[in-house]
């Protein structure tokens, strides 16, 4: 198959579930022509629970991709099945045509003290994953110090993580999967066990990493103030099986900032994402 | 209580000691025992004293240590690895596990009679039951150990690209090493007992067991004191010096 049926196939299929939501003129039919992800007849059950059941999706390219939904709707499992953590029963998942092994990704989970390695010290922790990337030791660490200088981190990474604060921790995890210079970085809540001043600083952090790095971002979060603040497309996933309720484009300059939140703009398109939000739990 | 502890400082935990040689000198007195049973504290310590400075009990604290710490080399060579096999695969750990924890919860000193009709009296004989019984208890943490795992941790080394078996040396064994020490603080505890004991056994010519034995036998029992008081010390040693190496090199346990 040639890139441009490829292309062709991206466009057809992706049509009806994209566009599965209520008309509305936030809901920019989906992706944009280029598809960094590709998601087809995508199944999987847990026991007797059906969670995802031909499941279509595209992920566009150097886009930061919100996933809203109700608790247990399967945001989860979706980013485990495309980082390969979980087996799908059924299904393709493509990255630039390309399978999950060739391909260069980073996963940020919500638990950082179960996710980092105690028994490392920090600077260990980040540099751990070029380990398998046949990268000389002596780039290894060039590579650390340019995340570093890039992200302006100031902690001591010759710290254990246990002698971090949770952020720091956190900060650590998010250095650890974007060392590797990833083309996909997936976060799972990753800032849901950190208290709010803490939240918001990362948040804009990774605002800023976002823009100067233009990496494709599938951001699972349970805020939805988080969730649009930080999102391109915010895409609702409705509940048992999974289907995308809605894909909603966020219009809003970046860099954004607190003052955002009380933007007519922001604000519509929160109350809009709440609005279907509810009609999902409610189950109408 | 409060203030006892803060006039004594760190000298706290002597106040039992102190209390356990009072009653002990008193019911000396008093003679609550025979003084040829019971001596006193004092002559007690002299006889450690004496054996321990080129006696022959100082020998004997040196064999019974050489066998204890074979035993429980030997069982860490065995157990740990074992542990890690067959707590990494759930279908292994299962299959194996009811004849692990039925010859782990049988007394040690019930076969070793079995191992002397095996390999003879010799010194082979009671390391190889020690290493035996101390395996087991090794093994059976050290597989709890990676059992438990915090699943977070595997999947993120998967995510970062670790094949299938760095997985198990960069992570699994980390995170079992802190379940690891709990099994060799047990281990070389049993391996202590097994050793003793079985220093008592015929054949026997040396060690605390065999020191223990024989003082009892020709009635000296200022040194049949002094042997088993060195025995608890001996005991009490390889806890504390296995706790040490664990917060030297497990820092992270707990925290
Ligand atoms: N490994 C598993 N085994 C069985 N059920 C699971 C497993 N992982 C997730 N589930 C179930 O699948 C559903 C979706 O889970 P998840 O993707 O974690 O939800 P969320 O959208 O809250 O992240 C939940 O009902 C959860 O209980
Ligand atoms: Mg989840």
């Amino acid at each position: 198959m040639n890139a441009s049926e490829t292309e062709q196939m991206v466009e057809d299929e992706t049509a009806p579930s994209s566009r599965a939501g209520a008309p509305s003129p936030l809901s920019a039919a989906g992706a944009s022509g280029d598809a960094h992800i590709t998601i087809r007849g995508l199944s999987k059950t847990f026991g007797d629970a059906v969670i995802y059941d031909n499941f279509d999706l595209d992920i566009p390219r150097g886009r930061f991709v919100s996933v809203f939904g109700p608790n247990g709707c399967g945001k989860s499992t979706l980013i485990n099945l495309i980082s390969g953590l979980i087996e799908p029963d059924a299904g393709t998942i493509r990255f630039d045509g390309k399978r999950l092994r060739d391909t260069n990704f980073g996963y940020v989970f919500q638990n950082y003290r179960e996710a980092l390695f105690p028994w490392m010290r920090s600077i260990d922790n980040i540099r751990y994953p070029l380990k398998f990337r046949n990268i000389p030791r002596a780039e290894q660490k060039e590579r650390v110090e340019r995340l570093v200088e890039r992200l302006g981190v100031t902690i001591d990474l010759n710290k254990y993580p246990y002698q971090m604060s949770g952020g720091q921790q956190q900060l650590v995890s998010i250095m650890r999967s974007l060392v590797i210079e990833p083309e996909v970085l997936f976060l799972d809540e990753p800032f849901s066990a950190l208290d709010y001043e803490m939240t918001l600083f990362m948040r804009d952090q990774l605002q800023a990493l976002f823009m100067d790095t233009k990496t494709t971002m599938v951001f699972v979060s349970h805020d939805l103030e988080e969730a649009v603040y930080l999102a391109d497309d915010v895409m609702l996933l409705s509940r048992g099986p999974a289907e995308v309720a809605d894909y909603v484009n966020v219009g809003i300059p970046r860099p954004r900032s607190a003052a955002t939140i009380s933007e007519d703009e922001f604000v519509r398109v929160k109350a809009h994402c709440l609005e279907i939000f509810q009609k999902l739990v409610r189950g109408t | 209580m409060k203030i006892l502890s803060k006039i004594l400082g760190p000298f706290t935990p002597l106040v039992g000691v102190a209390i356990l040689l009072l009653v002990w000198q008193i019911a000396f007195w008093v003679e609550v025992v025979d003084h040829v049973l019971l001596p006193s504290p004092a002559s007690m310590f002299i006889s450690v004293w004496q054996g321990m400075t080129g006696g022959q009990l100082l020998f004997d604290f040196f064999r019974t240590i050489e066998r204890t710490a074979l035993s429980i080399l030997y069982a860490g060579i065995i157990g740990i690895p074992l542990g890690i096999i067959f707590g990494s695969s759930i279908g292994l750990y299962r299959s194996v596990e009811f004849v692990v924890d039925f010859f782990r919860s049988t007394p040690a000193s019930a076969v070793f009679p079995l191992f002397l009709a095996i390999s003879g009296p010799g010194d082979a004989t009671k390391i190889q039951v020690a290493t035996f019984g101390a395996a087991l208890v090794i093994l059976f943490n050290v597989a709890y150990g990676v059992m438990n795992a915090r699943k977070t941790r595997l999947q993120a080394a998967k995510v970062m690209g670790a094949p299938r078996f760095r997985v198990l040396t960069d992570v699994m064994l980390f995170e079992s090493l802190p379940q690891t020490f709990v099994g060799l603080r047990n281990g070389v505890s049993l391996a202590l007992i097994i050793v003793i004991v079985a220093e008592m056994f015929i054949g026997s010519v040396d060690g605390l067991g065999h020191n223990v034995l024989d003082n009892q036998m020709l009635f000296e029992m200022p040194r049949m004191y002094a042997a088993i008081f060195v025995a608890g010390a001996l005991g009490y040693s390889f806890n504390l010096l296995f706790l040490l190496i664990e917060r030297r090199y497990v820092h992270w346990s707990g925290r």
